[in-house]
């Protein structure tokens, strides 16, 4: 055992920051420990899956200085999908000074699994039975003192969301010295003799113990293999040998006797630690879920939730109620000839003038647009987002459309970034990520940044198209229809495996107030923190172009490209405006609305060509870091052209049926 | 009693003119050996079969035993595709040879292996036998797909059928694991079950690979 603690640093009271990684299962409250003990703030969901990053904060307990480390969920230290092994690296490669084993206390015997495999890695293991209210109010009853002897481990019972065990965990954590009682766990014989035989050609230095690496090995995990490739240099080769030879002759049972030999473990772990009721106690939250699970029931269910959540708070209230009185009275009413008359008292040149107060200006377009209409757009979507966030509602959701969205290629998991995408494109294509395939990857980022309109740029062409319903209807219409052709299309022609949908249904809770502002108000600086200086920038830019004369050029070079679609050449300047962000472009189109120059027609086609057009630069950013130049640089001119060529037909067969005229 | 193959051949090929395809009789012109063939003699032997006027007529005795040499050659032809993966001529042909060995018992354990079978590849129906019976008053429906589950059915995981490495580890991460007991709770439009006390939701792909024995309920 002594050889084990020589491996980990030596408490230093008062020396460098020591390091604790928080890991577990996806939603049993890592996160929300997270924020709890750094009193920083990451996202926390009622989403599995949603910690894609892994966050750093600090701590203090009695002066010592402490590192915190938030890793996504995984679900064994064998890992498959992306986020897992983003995990798992801080365990492969940091050597935290103490490793904290978040689990949810209803799910005790599925989850100790990895608690077992942690300790069997030699890491100094401490395990937090989470959730442990709910666990109560089901009837199960936990010994958490038995399971700290069996295991050998400090075991602490906690409710992280209703701050319960908090201060148990910072003692713990402080008092904790070395991973010296743990138990050894012993598998069959057979395997016993393997993991030996394996272990003992390892000779490399390693942070994890030879027993779970020879383990892992022999699971043939890819990235452990490179890994000893290194450490072992010479040797490698008949390791690599060792391991393909006892793999190929358990090729047929490996995975599942280990994990059978592993469920054995639990189960004696669990004996006599773990009492369920008789009787289910079937919850409130319960009953719920299965509405929102049944196609006859939840399909009416997530009606309701589009018509109050998106069309009442977002749309009417959001975008009309509240930009009415940010954009209609504060700044056009009052804001704007209050700060052109400062600013023209104070600056007394016209061009500098233009350049904060002119018709680009950066105070009376860029800060208005960003304030005054996208904002309350943006927040309205980002509390009914985050609030059925909360609520457990998307695994549902995703299951309910799974079948539907197989047909695009992708599976329900997808559904949750399409969803954010009507709040904000950028942000839906990072948490594309959480995808299983590339190819699902791919086909969710064309389709962001093709048909779905962020809540932004939906706010503004409401408005716009609001006096004709019928001009409302075919652009609805038209994005659909692309959706589905191109969703289709690429599912046919983009290479790779067919997607499989599985997900966890966390339990349906009402959310937190507290966690849904706080989650609202880190999703609106993020975007403004975004936004802003693009459009601060956007409107340096138009000033420049206009003073320069360049602009003038540009619309006249882009008049033919606007004719050919049946637009006004003034709609170039919108376009243009467009490529900074979408929304921009849109609220370009809404001024030439109010100055009466495009009909209904031509708004609609100028609407879906804008809403199909390439996505905002921010966007386009991060399709390059998520996706790589060649993939963003292809959607990216694919887009461009089936915008156009989109608008072209829709404005020809507008014109041949005479629809909207 | 043990039949002769031929005899068992001739028996069979009575058995499916009279019973399934409603004739009185069968000529035995069509039969591939000559009608001296000493199967015949063996079959009138155990009064099984009777010749009036050159053509073959069923006896009681031999309807049973006629029903029995069916039920094996349908059992083989199951065996040969659904387990032994051969197809077309080549399993019918080996099904053929096969059907000689599934007695003495050893027709029980195929037919209980293949949980009690109805049909044959082809259609027919496969004579139901004393095990089957048995299986149908015992409640034990034996071992299926989770997709054959219907919404609220409780059973216990068999075992998990997949050629896939990753699937196979993410089911068992989800604690999908022989003898845990599962609850279907829904079926449509995607598989949700429980496992302990959290709930999944997984496609049809999925829900086909993991094999359930069900609970009499």
């Amino acid at each position: 055992m002594s050889t084990r603690c020589s491996k980990h640093k030596e408490i230093t009271m008062n020396g460098s920051a020591r390091k604790v990684a928080l890991v577990g299962n996806p939603n049993v409250g890592k996160s929300v420990l997270f924020n709890v003990l750094t009193g920083a703030y990451v996202t926390v969901s009622n989403y599995p899956g949603t910690s894609v990053e892994v966050s750093r904060g600090n701590m203090l307990i009695n002066e010592q200085q402490w590192e915190v480390i938030d890793t996504p969920g995984m679900y064994s230290i064998h890992t498959i999908t992306e986020e897992e092994r983003v995990a798992r690296e801080i365990l492969l490669h940091e050597s935290p000074d103490v490793v904290v084993h978040v689990l949810d206390a209803r799910n005790l015997e599925r989850m100790l699994a990895m608690t077992i495999q942690l300790i069997e890695a030699g890491l100094p293991v401490v395990l937090v039975v989470n959730i442990l209210d709910e666990a109560e109010r089901m009837g199960l009853v936990i010994d958490l003192e038995l399971l700290r002897q069996k295991l050998g481990i400090p075991v602490i019972g906690a409710a992280t969301a209703r701050k319960r065990g908090i201060d148990e965990i910072r003692s713990v954590l402080h008092i904790y010295s070395c991973p010296c009682d743990q138990q050894k766990f012993e598998y069959s014989r057979l395997l016993e003799r393997d993991i030996t035989e394996v272990a003992s050609l390892m000779q490399g230095d390693y942070i994890l113990s030879r027993r779970a690496l020879a383990l892992l090995l022999l699971q043939q995990d890819e990235e452990i293999a490179e890994l000893a490739r290194h450490r072992e240099g010479e040797g490698y080769a008949q390791l690599a040998e060792k391991i393909r030879e006892i793999a190929f002759d358990r090729r047929e049972t490996f995975h599942l006797e280990l994990s059978l030999e592993r469920k054995e473990m639990v189960r004696r772990v669990m004996a006599g630690a773990f009492t369920a009721p008789k009787v289910r106690v079937i919850t409130v939250a319960e009953r719920l879920s299965r509405l929102a699970v049944r196609p006859l029931t939840g399909i009416p269910m997530l009606l309701i939730v589009l018509y109050f959540g998106l069309y009442q708070f977002v749309g009417v209230f959001g975008a009309g109620t509240v930009v009415d009185l940010l954009e209609g009275k504060f700044f056009e009413g009052w804001f704007n000839p209050w700060i052109i008359s400062v600013v023209k008292g104070i600056i007394p040149w016209e061009i500098i003038q233009e350049l904060f107060v002119g018709e680009y200006g950066i105070i009376t377009l860029g800060i208005r647009y960003a304030v005054g209409i996208i904002l309350p757009v943006v927040a309205t979507f980002f509390i009914f987002f985050s609030f059925l966030e909360d609520t457990g509602y998307f695994p549902r959701l995703a299951l309910l459309v799974d079948r539907i969205f197989k047909h695009f290629g992708m599976t329900g998991r997808a559904v949750i970034p399409m969803v954010l995408g009507f709040g904000c494109d950028t942000m839906a294509t990072m948490v594309t990520r959480t995808l299983e395939t590339k190819r699902e990857r791919i086909i969710a980022t064309i389709l962001l940044s093709l048909t779905i309109p962020c809540s932004a740029q939906l706010g503004v062409i409401m408005s716009l198209l609001a006096k004709f319903p019928g001009a409302l209807a075919v652009w609805g219409g038209t994005l659909l229809l692309l959706f589905i052709v191109v969703g289709i299309l690429s599912a046919k022609i983009i290479p790779g495996e067919a997607p499989m949908f599985y997900m966890e249904l966390p339990p349906m809770r009402l959310p937190q107030f507290g966690n849904v502002v706080t989650k609202t108000y880190t999703r609106m600086q993020w975007y403004f923190m975004e936004i802003l200086p693009l459009f601060v920038l956007a409107s340096v830019l138009l000033w420049l172009g206009k003073i320069t004369g360049f602009f003038e050029k540009m619309i006249n070079a882009m008049t033919p490209v606007m004719a050919s679609i049946g637009l006004p050449k003034e709609t170039a300047v919108a376009f243009i405006f467009g490529f900074f962000r979408r929304d921009y472009g849109a609220a370009g189109l809404y001024e030439l609305q109010t100055k009466g120059l495009m009909d209904a027609r031509q708004l609609t086609v100028a609407a879906v060509t804008l809403t199909l057009f390439i996505p905002c630069i921010a966007q386009f950013l991060i399709m390059k870091k998520e996706r790589g130049w060649k993939v963003a640089g292809a959607i990216g001119v694919f887009v461009s052209l089936l915008a156009f060529g989109s608008g072209f037909i829709l404005n020809r067969a507008l014109l041949a049926t005479g629809l909207l005229s | 009693m043990k039949l002769s193959e031929k005899a068992e051949e001739i028996l069979e090929a009575l058995w499916i003119t009279v019973e399934e395809g409603g004739a009185a009789f069968l000529d035995p012109g069509i039969m591939a050996f000559p009608a001296d063939d000493p199967a015949y003699q063996e079959l009138t032997g155990h009064a099984m079969i009777e010749i009036r006027q050159g053509m073959i007529n069923l006896r009681p005795e031999g309807r049973v035993e006629g029903k029995m040499t069916i039920r094996r050659h349908r059992l083989a032809e199951r065996l040969m595709m659904d387990v032994l993966n051969i197809r077309g001529d080549d399993g019918e042909f080996k099904a053929c040879q096969f059907e000689h060995l599934l007695n003495e018992g050893a027709d029980i354990k195929v037919c209980t292996m293949l949980n009690h079978p109805t049909t044959c590849p082809h259609g027919k129906p496969i004579p139901p036998g004393e095990c089957c019976y048995q299986a149908r008053a015992d409640g034990d429906l034996g071992v299926v797909p989770l997709t054959e589950f219907k919404s609220g059915q409780e059973g216990e995981i068999a075992y998990i059928q997949t050629g896939d490495n990753k699937k196979m580890q993410k089911l068992m991460a989800m604690g999908v694991l022989p003898g845990n007991r599962i609850v279907l709770t829904q079926a449509y439009p995607s598989y949700i079950f429980r496992v302990g006390y959290s709930e999944f939701a997984i496609d049809t792909n999925l829900a086909r690979e993991i094999f359930v024995r069900k609970q009499i309920a």
